[in-house]
């Protein structure tokens, strides 16, 4: 197919009769395409398919109190997740200030948590220290999202933490517990 | 006089190099791949925009949706030795052959007592198997002690620390993954990895 016959079509003179050679040649065009073929569906499957990971920390359970850091009220922002992917947040001590309902992603958490650390900063001139505490009715996705934002708007210093049954009441004012 | 042809080039190519080099890249490649794992529960795992790449070796995965856990951990050798030990931690003698089946079983999540059973069965009865997941209550421990089990076996086999990391679906509810953080915590695993599929930055 791909070959075509250039040959001259010489060789008729005299009438001998030749037995035809045959060519040796393979068309090897439909081959290759099939090997590429297979290549582009085995490296699509080994190297798009490698999982990722993000790293968690968490903090030591039965640790000492004594190298325990304590950090400000003032410049401690707390992350309540509650159901149908929403959260709230507030910055001090729970009921003290008023919390915010918000959502994940780009417009949401995500500038909350660039305005916030930067007030933080101007105010206190140190880092705003980020902590988790996911409800029992959020589910793993809040979780992962939330530690995403975290990384992408570079807070260093976050954690996780156990929710208390005054934060539960903050979600069930919202509706979201 | 006669007519000046021109000479007609052939249009056809010699293939022959093009195709070997072709096999050899798709030899190459069948050979590194490896055969995705099939997971027993849909897992749908979450994005992020984080994207280290999990080791290959000494690495466990715990795999969690509809509030059950799997238990996976990677090397042929470090399964048998953790089948061992779990044996004889629960006092079930398992026999070569069904120790030869759990090293090539890369997902599984039945209890211990119905391991047998399940190992007995063939590939395809085995995707069918109701897998109630491993047990995580108090009484009988056992994810605890898979996982414990696995860290022994790495440390002593491989010489390295065991990684643990979670694979949860985006659905699942908290409290499971609570279940599974704190029995990991029991054993002052505080640093794991939770799996994610990768996403552009610029999505919300």
């Amino acid at each position: 197919m791909a070959e075509l016959d250039t040959s001259g079509g010489g060789g008729k003179k005299g009438g001998k009769v030749r037995s035809k050679k045959q060519s040796t040649r393979v068309d090897l065009t439909a081959m290759v395409d099939l090997a590429f073929l297979l290549i582009t569906f085995f490296i699509m499957t080994t190297t798009l398919s490698k999982p990722k990971a993000m790293d968690v920390a968490m903090p030591d359970k039965d640790e000492k109190q004594d190298n325990q850091l304590d950090v400000a009220a003032s410049r401690t922002m707390t992350l309540l997740l509650g159901k149908d992917n929403k959260l709230i947040w507030y910055i001090g001590e729970p009921g003290k200030t008023p919390p915010e309902v918000e959502g994940y992603g780009k417009k949401g958490l995500r500038q909350t948590l660039l305005d916030k650390s930067k007030e933080v900063q101007e105010k206190t001139g140190k880092f705003m220290f980020v902590i988790i505490k996911p409800s029992d009715k959020s589910v793993y996705k809040n979780m992962v999202d939330a530690l995403d934002e975290i990384a992408i708007t570079n807070i260093q210093s976050y954690g996780f933490a156990e929710i208390l049954p005054i934060e539960v009441k903050l979600l069930q004012e919202q509706g979201l517990y | 006089m006669p007519r000046v042809k021109v000479a007609r080039k052939s249009t056809s190519i010699d293939m022959t190099a093009m195709c070997d080099v072709a096999f050899l890249l798709l030899t190459f490649f069948i050979l590194t791949a490896k055969p995705r794992i099939e997971d027993p529960v849909p897992v749908d795992v979450p994005g992020s925009v984080k994207d280290i790449k999990l080791p290959e070796e000494n690495i466990a995965v715990i795999t969690v949706g509809e509030k059950k856990a799997f238990f996976s951990v990677e090397g042929n050798d470090i399964r048998k030795a953790v089948l061992e030990q779990m044996g004889g931690l629960y006092n079930i003698q398992f026999t070569p052959q069904e120790m030869e089946k759990f090293a090539t079983l890369p997902v599984f999540g039945v209890p211990i007592q119905s391991l047998k059973q399940f190992l007995a069965l063939d590939v395809e009865q085995r995707q069918r198997y109701p897998q109630p997941g491993i047990p995580r209550d108090s009484v009988s421990d056992e994810l605890f002690n898979w996982i414990r089990e696995s860290r022994k076996a790495v440390k002593a086999l491989h010489n390295q620390e065991m990684r643990v990391s979670i694979k949860g679906d985006s659905k699942e509810e908290y409290p499971t993954i609570k279940d599974v953080i704190a029995i990991l915590q029991r054993q002052k695993v505080n640093k794991f990895s939770l799996i994610t599929s990768l996403r552009g930055e610029s999505k919300d």
